[in-house]
């Protein structure tokens, strides 16, 4: 490629371009927003990367932390002895606070706090002072999650009330190292002081507490022996020991950040390749402009890769260009990032200019614009000189070979393949990418094409001349109908699959507004508590829908043989989770209305004196311990030993609002056992429910309770804040779309402006012109709009069908809004480009549009 | 056949696959052209005289025969280095001008030159000298669509002599013009080969432009229907 670095090559490529630099920018222009999408994301992942490797320290809090489900046992604790170092515990466990100001109550996460952790970090206070305050123990106070602070319009100084405790607010928890704003939305934090813990009277049985030591090692000692240490101990105190070291918790959230940033990645690249077609699509129509040019210049001596050279330096300096203005953007969109994402991060972000970022940005721009826009860079050098004596008329690419056609196709859909694989460092992934945007590519092509055969087959053919005309311009020879309905419709299809998604999501998470559905779960109630607690209830004229016992229990052998040796055993299918796992079972003499028995026969009632006793398992339990009718369990349940079998394999609905249970156990075995109850209500309303969850907490302080709504609440508030990140991505496929519109009415205005003139002059008005092309946008907008909407569709009833196992139906509002805004906004655009057209004399123009 | 032929044509035939038909555009052409004669290549619409000029400035293969074009073989060449032979040896002249629009008047003329690597300032000088010549003067720094046919015409005219070319091919140079600009052109084309030497084939409809040449051949259905010298007043019978 000589020609390439020739001197004259690029004097002509400069000179070619310098008086249609405007209209080749807009060629290009197309690239910019998906460069623009990739260097923010690189850039974000690489500055959140960086962040995470200084911050490490702070993620923790602490050189180590270990964690058991039970207090320490002595020998734990001398071995903490001897370790040394700085040490501070938490013991966490979920339970209801009081706020006596205004009687409200809330679901908290207790932390009740000894020593001076965080090491690292702080734990961030409003006001600052509140911290110290909150450690000095002579006057014990709380600190309390700013998220409540605002919800329930609370100050320093009031009251809260946790289990048996009242204590005084000294401030708001900001943030806490290593933790996620978003967090607080599942269990607002209440820091409590040690002390205090016993008074609260909620360490009890059946409570789930999480029991924390943090260490802090002034000498920069080896983690490894210690953790091996407690690995031996866990196995001869067998008990669960968890521990968590900063290198650990770098890598979990190094891990999360990394598949988060891929996903965003990927999305965006979507937008990148449709950049890539709406260049590929002006770059043709383009050459498609310049064969004359071209063959002129052979018939004076230019060599075929001359001529070539010229078009290629242009096509790889614009693409540079593009890529440049897309990276300086995706520089600045970084800035913007944080604020979408900052609730699900654990660190306080640190923004970098990544140099990798910009690089990768330049050279992916530039490669998708020389890539896409190869195959007319080819074909023009099959342009013989001969059209400069007889005029090509049909498209240049037809010059070119069916092999060196599907050649460059095929290296279109390497490069995707292989930039789909650098993103995900997965071969498979980007296989996978590439192979999904194939498909998705050909369906809508497919669906494109169907859409307007059908609209061309059955347009009535009495419409009017406009109407006609304007479907007509669809058909029009180089017309990029095709790249348009693809573009648009591919934004489209990713925005409203998004859409639907969450849709389909939230609707079937609507539980609690359905009439008859149980809002109100009460969960921990002690045996002594039970029958009170049903009365409050009652007085209240709240209806007792479900009041089940729970006792919770282990496997301690299946089939004979120890849970150990089954866990080992690499050659059965067992997993792991379900051997180890504290099963929470209930008794009944019944199935109930959402059970159904799939096998063997349900027995109501047993006596474990007479042999083993009858259980059913969920179909999910019984598959993951590979269970059959007949095969033999024992169970530990808090240290008595109960023999049971398979009698029966059910299939539970595990949606609806109620504690569903893996393992029932017939009447007549568990009752003596210690157990605790649930107990399910119904409110009228929130005031109701707030009164009830009042007088519950007031009386029994250990008993927590569930608000559906407000769960509900919150998982619509996480997954908004979840799709708007994502919706952010997708919306550079759709800006990335309408630029390609834009590109593309550009690129084809030539053709647009010889007919509108043709028209003027044999008698059209102003006024029909307009006419016509407005129909013209508006058939655009609505087939691509559709084409979109019914594979996303499609696409949202085989998520649903496949992965949510959810009937997906679509909502007609969706489909006729979408629509109309895609629509409205193609003939915006359509039009405001076409209106040089309109307003100038016919002459004006053909004379300006020639050049 | 002269002696002093600059360019030959041996038994052309060219035909083109229309579906499952072969159309046969020329049939069967022999005939040479000496140096420095004016030389019109006249008949009907779709009698093959644009096809035929095609061959002969070596844009196009013939699917049989063979030209020589001053003593090249035209036959064996690959595309690009008949293209050469384009460059040091034709000029062109089309009846749509063929202006490259997104260059002046100047770098339209400087094209053939600048491709052969010529030393620019020399272009430049020569381009200038050959636009006053036709009287664009003033108009060196204009792109083609601020310049009238005319004036567009007279560029091409430039263009097409600025590397001394030893043949110049014109398909219908007059055919988009009025006839007093046609007639500034034919002056134009007629002088400059009589004070370059350069010998002139050129394809027309207008039977006042092939009267000017020495020499008229008449095509009809793809066949060489009568050769023709007017200068001598000479008939040659061509036997086909």
């Amino acid at each position: 490629m000589l020609s390439f670095f020739s001197g004259w090559s690029w004097k002509m490529a400069w000179r070619d371009a310098r008086s249609n630099k405007k209209r080749l920018f807009i060629y290009i222009s197309a690239i910019i927003i998906g460069v623009a999408a990739q260097v923010a994301i690189t850039s974000f992942r690489d500055s959140l990367n960086e962040t995470i490797n200084n911050q490490s320290k702070e993620l923790l809090g602490a050189d180590l932390e270990v964690e058991t489900e039970q207090p320490f046992p002595d020998t734990l604790r001398s071995y903490f002895d001897e370790l040394g170092g700085e040490q501070a515990t938490i013991t966490e466990f979920p339970s209801m606070a009081l706020f006596p100001k205004g009687g409200q109550t809330r679901l908290s996460n207790i932390r009740a706090l000894k020593g001076n952790f965080p090491f690292y970090g702080t734990l961030e206070t409003d006001p600052v002072s509140a911290l110290q305050q909150f450690k000095t123990d002579t006057s014990p106070s709380a600190l309390v999650d700013q998220t409540l602070m605002t919800q329930f319009n609370l100050s320093v100084g009031d009251s809260i009330k946790v289990g048996q405790v009242t204590l005084p607010i000294s401030g708001a928890v900001t943030k806490v190292p290593g933790e996620t704003a978003a967090a607080s939305m599942i269990g607002p934090r209440i820091f409590i002081p040690h002390s205090m813990l016993d008074s609260t009277k909620l360490v009890q049985q059946g409570s789930r507490i999480e029991y924390k030591r943090y260490f802090k090692f002034e000498d920069d000692r080896e983690i490894a022996p210690i953790e091996s240490k407690l690995d031996s101990l866990e196995e001869s105190l067998a008990m669960d020991i968890d521990i968590e070291t900063i290198e650990e918790r770098q890598e979990e959230l190094g891990e999360a950040v990394g598949n988060l940033g891929k996903f965003l990645n990927l999305v965006g690249f979507i937008a990148l390749l449709l950049g890539g077609i709406g260049v590929a699509s002006s770059i043709h129509v383009y050459i498609n402009q310049k064969i004359s040019t071209a063959s002129v210049l052979r018939c004076f001596g230019a060599s075929s890769n001359q001529t070539m050279s010229i078009f290629l330096i242009q096509a790889i300096v614009l693409g540079f260009l593009g890529a440049l203005v897309g990276t300086l953007m995706g520089v600045g969109i970084q800035y913007l990032l944080p604020t979408l994402v900052s609730d699900f991060l654990p660190v306080d972000i640190e923004l970098t200019i990544s140099w990798l970022a910009i690089g990768l940005g330049l050279f992916t721009g530039t490669g998708v614009a020389l890539v896409f826009a190869l195959l007319p860079l080819l074909a023009l050098r099959k342009a013989s000189p001969l059209y400069a004596l007889r005029t090509l008329e049909e498209s240049i690419t037809q010059l070119l070979s069916q092999k060196v056609k599907w050649t460059t196709y095929g290296l279109i859909a390497l490069t995707v393949f292989g930039y789909a694989t650098l993103l995900t460092e997965s071969w498979r992934a980007g296989g996978l990418f590439t192979l999904g945007m194939i498909t998705a590519f050909g369906l809508l092509l497919l669906t494109a094409q169907l859409l307007m055969k059908t609209v061309k087959r059955y347009f009535p053919s009495h419409w009017t001349y406009v109407w006609r005309q304007g479907l007509a311009n669809l058909y029009r020879p180089h017309n990029q109908t095709a790249t348009l309905m693809l573009s648009l419709g591919l934004g489209m299809l990713l925005v409203s699959t998004l859409y639907f998604s969450q849709d389909m999501l939230m609707e079937e998470l609507d539980f609690a507004t359905r009439d008859d559905a149980p809002n109100l779960i009460f969960f921990d109630i002690q045996s002594d508590q039970n029958e009170g607690l049903n009365n409050l209830l009652e007085e209240q004229d709240l209806p007792i829908l479900q009041n089940v016992p729970m006792v919770t229990m282990r496997l301690d052998s299946l089939r004979g043989r120890s849970i150990e040796a089954v866990d080992e055993d690499t050659t059965t299918e067992v997993r792991g989770w379900a051997l180890r796992r504290e099963y929470r079972s209930t008794y009944r003499d019944s199935l109930i209305d959402s059970e159904t028995l799939l096998e063997g026969e349900w027995v109501g009632t047993a006596d474990p004196s007479e042999g083993p006793v009858p259980v059913s398992a969920a179909q999910e339990i019984a598959e993951d311990l590979q269970l059959e009718i007949g095969d033999s369990l024992t169970f530990d349940v808090q240290g008595v030993p109960i023999s049971a079998y398979v009698g029966s394999i059910r299939k539970v609905d595990f949606q609806r609002v109620q504690p569903n249970f893996f393992m029932l156990f017939p009447t007549g075995v568990l009752e003596a056992a210690p157990q605790i109850f649930v107990t399910i209500t119904r409110t009228a309303d929130a005031q109701g429910s707030a009164r009830a969850q009042q007088a519950v907490v007031q009386e029994y302080p250990n008993v927590s309770a569930i608000d559906v709504s407000r769960i509900l609440e919150t998982i619509n508030q996480f997954v908004n804040k979840i799709s708007l990140a994502i919706q952010f991505m997708a919306l550079f496929s759709i800006i990335t779309g309408l630029i390609v519109l834009g590109s593309s009415v550009a690129t084809s205005r030539f053709q647009r402006v010889k007919e509108s003139v043709l028209l003027r002059t044999i008698g059209a008005s102003r006024k029909q012109i307009i006419q016509i092309l407005a129909v013209e946008y508006l058939f655009l907008g609505v087939l691509s709009a559709l084409t979109g909407l019914i594979l996303s569709v499609g696409a949202a009833w085989l998520l649903g069908y496949f992965y949510f196992d959810i009937t997906f139906v679509p909502n007609g509002w969706v489909i006729v809004g979408g629509t109309v805004l895609v629509t409205a906004l193609t003939i915006l655009i359509g039009m405001i480009n076409s209106r040089s057209i309109l307003n100038k004399t016919p002459i004006e123009v053909l004379r300006a549009e020639t050049t | 056949m002269g002696t002093n032929p600059i360019l030959e044509v041996t038994d052309i035939t060219q035909q083109f696959r229309s579906g499952d038909q072969k159309l046969t555009v020329l049939d069967q052409i022999n005939f040479s052209v000496e140096k420095g004669t004016t030389c019109a290549i006249v008949g009907p619409s779709g009698s093959g005289k644009t096809t035929l000029l095609g061959l002969c400035a070596g844009l196009d293969r013939p699917t049989e025969g063979q030209i020589s074009l001053n003593q090249i073989d035209l036959g064996p060449l690959t595309e690009d280095q008949r293209a050469q032979v384009r460059n040091e040896h034709v000029g062109f002249v089309f009846q749509t001008f063929q202006l490259v629009p997104t260059l002046t008047a100047l770098e339209n003329v400087m094209v053939p030159l600048e491709l052969r690597g010529t030393n620019p300032k020399e272009v430049e000088q020569d381009a200038r000298e050959l636009l006053n010549e036709v009287g664009l003067g003033d108009r060196l720094q204009h792109y083609p669509s601020q310049l009238s046919g005319g004036e567009q015409q007279r560029v091409a005219i430039a263009r097409a002599f600025i590397n001394r070319p030893k043949i110049l091919f014109a398909d219908e140079p007059t055919g988009n013009l009025d006839s007093e600009t046609g007639h500034t052109i034919e002056e134009l084309l007629f002088d400059l080969n009589r004070i370059s030497g350069t010998t002139l084939v050129l394809v027309t409809h207008d039977h006042s432009l092939a009267d000017q040449c020495q020499r008229i051949i008449h095509l009809k259905n793809g066949r060489i229907h009568s050769d023709e010298w007017n200068e001598q007043s000479e008939t040659k019978a061509i036997n086909q």
